[in-house]
């Protein structure tokens, strides 16, 4: 079982992997808990809860709860290295995150057989039997820890599709891409092979009962006017599904990968909405897994979230099995930890933020909505009906039908053209003779096994004494292939800081010495990037790089973020970790309070009418210091300093507690300064104890400013008490 | 190479059929479209097979990868794809009485294939 307060131990899992087992097959969903009341608050579409989570930051305003939507939600995890990725993977699931995919390492699609081994991988990670293995493996001790099954996907496709899905049925991977039409349109693999090998992966991942995705979604990021492919992505859909049926696929486990086609500054929902609707009338029976817009994300993750979001309200008011996250910064680099886990975090609050709607709201099935949605599937019926009459899809592929940036039957003559006899793979497509014959489980089409046994129909593999299906002590695990390029050496390499008292900040590997700086640059967008540059070379930063301009103003300012390396190492050791405060017990403060009665005087200083964090420290009702028996003289807001000096003497006060919110050119340092001032100058300074609160006001400088004690944000009645009994009891020895 | 046609939006004349369909009729429309289209397509799948295929059967047989890739390469170089690589492993073990992969491993060291091919009622190539 994995801690909370530990790291996981990757050597551990690498450990004995040729003899793991998978502990399950297929996906597995959220368990849907309606009417959930957490806190009060009763939920409509929330699913279990974690056993351990992190919660949004502004549950701790709530009683700290996490309620968690009815939808899997998918994070894309792949930097290269697979062992840094388990960890982010961690971060993931505690972030809400049950649907891991993996994404494959370029050129692996035209990788003709299974890769094995941990190489390391470029934009993505080589998907090979150790990797998996050790990523299952992990997500097992993951999901045991935050309390809920974890789904792990990667890709069926390219020109090893079957032996990958072999595979993955042999590992326990519970959801994959598989689509012909991708290797097709987008890997340029030949059309006969990519569907031949496509009955075959599915035939498998059906036995596997792995959830299947289809690649529809690409159109849209692939077209020139996206959003206009809308009546072909229904047909892509329907193709992929049909083909999935027909090789033995159950309809609940094929999902529909559905991008809404355009984002703002197009009237987002206007165009996306419509869609949605057609899309779920005609593929009722199926799953669908919202992936949002990537089309148009730029370097922006203020605008990529804003995407995100606009997509879920379009999940929340038709339906959504899957809610996929792409991550903000997808549009500027291989995703990294931080990014994962803010996507997530963007779609549980989304998700849970929207819980209900449709008890709200209807879509309306009149009007606009009517008309669109009607058009949009008559075009599809359309392009179907053209695509028949044209000899069917080979055919309308080599003529050029596909990702066509015209709304059909609109074209432009800019569609994906391939040939039928082109392609990776043309020619490698063998007819089955007559004897033709295949001993194993989950093989699709024509087998004669009746020339070895009839009674073996059905099961073919018994005339093996069962397949690695059957028998998994068959499969052969190969660990490494490649000496110089595996995850040994690359821990190795990093070993002074996996585990050590060595630290660098990092944004995907362990010790990558990454970091971010964001700059307000008062020149223009040019200038500012050169500028930008100067700076992150001038603080040290190695390999420094632009990935963020946006500009505040032609002239005035442009916003510019750099990325860049640090060129040093942190040493725990030579560091000082201050220690939690000490809160003592309620009944700790109110004995002490019983025997030395208190007397507070409060007020929030300067020209401030903020008057509610300080009410929310003294109230009884909200857990103040009242309900420890502290008797509170509050005087309001926009106190000068000098009157709750002068109130404090009046009422032989033991302390003054200021607020103190606004903090532009430090007046809130200056305001505490005044008062210690003050006091000194009425000779009350030693026996009267003084306490800053505010949002923006950090402890030392506050002691500095020359208060007893400064108190931030997130301050409760609880700590401003034991401060109080504490620094008494100090006084009172002094005293003595 | 066939240029991609170049053509207006003509749905209202196109749509002339389809307007007075109810919307279950065009649903109904829309999958016999898809399985009009997708039928030819696994009737083809149905009747061949492909290295991926074949290498995807031996993996279950019990082979690794790197095993599956060379036997595979091996049924093609001496066409008999159209068997079935895993029937060839498979006919060579019950021809000799060894284990699967005793055969399979045989016929990588290029051992066996007159006799698999024998077997078949076909020649040496």
């Amino acid at each position: 079982m994995l801690k909370a307060n530990e790291k996981l131990n990757l050597h551990e899992i690498l450990k004995d992997l040729d003899k793991y087992e998978p502990r399950r097959r297929g996906w597995v969903w959220r368990k849907p808990k309606p009417h959930l009341v957490l806190d009060g608050y009763e939920y409509r579409d929330a699913s279990t809860s974690l056993k351990q989570s992190i919660p949004l930051p502004a549950a701790k305003n709530f009683n700290q709860i996490d309620p968690q939507p009815v939808q899997s939600i998918t994070t894309e995890i792949a930097s290269g290295r697979f062992e840094d990725d388990i960890r982010r993977m961690r971060m993931a699931a505690w972030h809400s995150a049950d649907h891991i995919m993996v994404i494959r390492t370029a050129g692996q699609s035209h990788f003709d057989g299974l890769i094995e081994g941990t190489p390391q991988g470029v934009g993505g990670v080589p998907i090979t039997r150790k990797q998996v293995r050790a990523q299952r493996k992990a997500l097992d001790l993951i999901e045991d820890e935050v309390g809920r099954p974890i789904n792990y996907h990667s890709y069926v496709s390219g020109v090893a599709g079957p032996d990958i899905a072999v595979m993955f049925a042999e590992e326990g991977i519970n959801g994959a891409h598989q689509d012909p039409q991708y290797n097709v349109l987008y890997r340029n693999i030949n059309m006969i092979r990519s569907f031949v090998d496509a009955a075959e992966s599915k035939k498998i991942m059906a036995w596997g009962e792995i959830l299947q995705i289809d690649g529809a979604h690409n159109a849209n990021a692939t077209a020139k006017e996206a959003w206009k492919v809308m009546p072909e992505l229904m047909v892509q859909h329907a193709i992929n599904c049909q083909f999935s049926v027909f090789s033995g696929m159950k309809k609940s486990n094929i999902a529909l990968s559905t991008v809404p086609p355009t984002t703002a500054p197009a009237p987002d929902l206007k165009i996306n909405l419509p869609y949605a609707v057609a899309l779920r009338d005609f593929f009722k029976d199926y799953r669908m897994r919202a992936q949002m817009n990537t089309k148009y994300m730029e370097s922006s993750t203020r605008e990529a979230t804003v995407t995100h979001v606009l997509n879920m309200m379009i999940s929340k008011l038709t339906s959504a099995d899957i809610q996929s996250t792409i991550t903000p910064d997808e549009g500027r680099n291989v995703p990294w930890h931080m990014y994962n886990v803010e996507a997530c975090d963007t779609a549980k609050q989304a998700l849970i933020g929207m819980d209900g709607l449709l008890d709200l709201v209807t879509v309306r099935t009149d009007g606009y909505m009517k008309t669109r949605v009607r058009e949009l599937k008559e075009r599809a019926v359309l392009f179907f009906e053209e695509l028949l009459a044209t000899g069917g899809y080979f055919e309308a592929v080599e003529k050029g039908f596909f990702i066509d940036s015209g709304i059909y039957p609109e074209r432009n003559g800019d569609g994906i053209i391939r040939k039928i006899h082109g392609g990776i793979g043309n020619d490698s497509v063998y007819e089955r003779d007559y004897d033709y014959f295949a001993p194993v489980t989950a093989h699709f089409g024509y087998n004669n096994v009746e020339q070895y046994d009839i009674k073996a129909q059905n099961n073919p593999s018994s005339l093996i004494n069962g397949c690695t299906f059957e028998d998994r002590k068959k499969i052969q695990f190969i660990d490494e292939l490649d000496p110089n390029d595996n995850v040994d050496v690359r821990m190795q390499e990093n070993a002074a800081y996996r585990n050590t008292s060595l630290i660098k900040p990092e944004v995907e590997w362990l010790a990558d010495g990454y970091v971010v700086v964001d700059l307000t640059v008062p020149v223009d967008v040019k200038t500012a990037a050169v500028v930008g540059l100067e700076i992150g070379k001038k603080m040290n930063l190695q390999d420094v790089e632009v990935i963020h301009k946006e500009i505040l103003h032609p002239s005035e300012a442009t916003r510019i973020q750099i990325k860049g390396r640090v060129p040093f190492d942190i040493n725990l050791d030579d560091l000082v970790i201050p220690e939690d405060p000490i809160t003592l017990s309620d009944q700790e403060i109110s004995d002490f309070v019983k025997e030395h009665p208190f007397v507070i005087v409060a007020g929030t200083v300067g020209e401030d009418e903020h008057s509610v964090g300080l009410r929310e420290i003294i109230d009884i009702k909200h857990g103040g210091i009242e309900k420890y028996g502290i008797m509170c003289e509050y005087l309001g807001t926009s106190v000068p300093v000098a009157k709750l000096v002068d109130a404090a003497i009046e009422l032989h006060a033991d302390a003054i507690l200021m607020s103190t919110i606004i903090s532009h050119d430090d007046v809130h340092y200056k305001n505490m300064k005044k008062i210690h001032e003050y006091a000194l100058e009425k000779g009350v300074r030693q026996q009267l104890i003084i306490i800053a609160g505010g949002t923006q006001v950090a402890s030392d400088l506050a002691k500095k400013a020359g208060v007893d004690e400064g108190f931030g944000r997130g301050t409760k009645g609880a700590h401003v008490a034991t401060f109080l009994v504490q620094k008494k009891k100090e006084m009172m020895k002094h005293e003595n | 190479m066939d240029k991609p046609q170049i053509r207006p939006d003509d749905f209202e004349q196109r749509r002339a059929h389809l307007r007075t369909l109810s919307d279950e009729q065009l649903y109904e429309l829309f999958w016999k479209y898809a399985e009009k289209t997708t039928q030819p397509l696994i009737q083809l799948a149905y009747n061949h097979t492909s290295p991926a295929i074949e290498r995807s059967v031996l993996l279950r047989m019990g082979f690794s990868s790197l095993e599956a890739k060379v036997l595979v390469e091996k049924t093609i170089d001496h066409q008999l794809m159209g068997k079935g690589a895993g029937h060839v492993v498979f006919r060579y073990a019950k021809i000799t009485g060894q284990s699967l992969r005793e055969a399979g491993l045989c016929l990588m060291k290029d051992q066996g294939w007159a006799e698999v091919l024998a077997s078949f009622g076909g020649k040496p190539c």
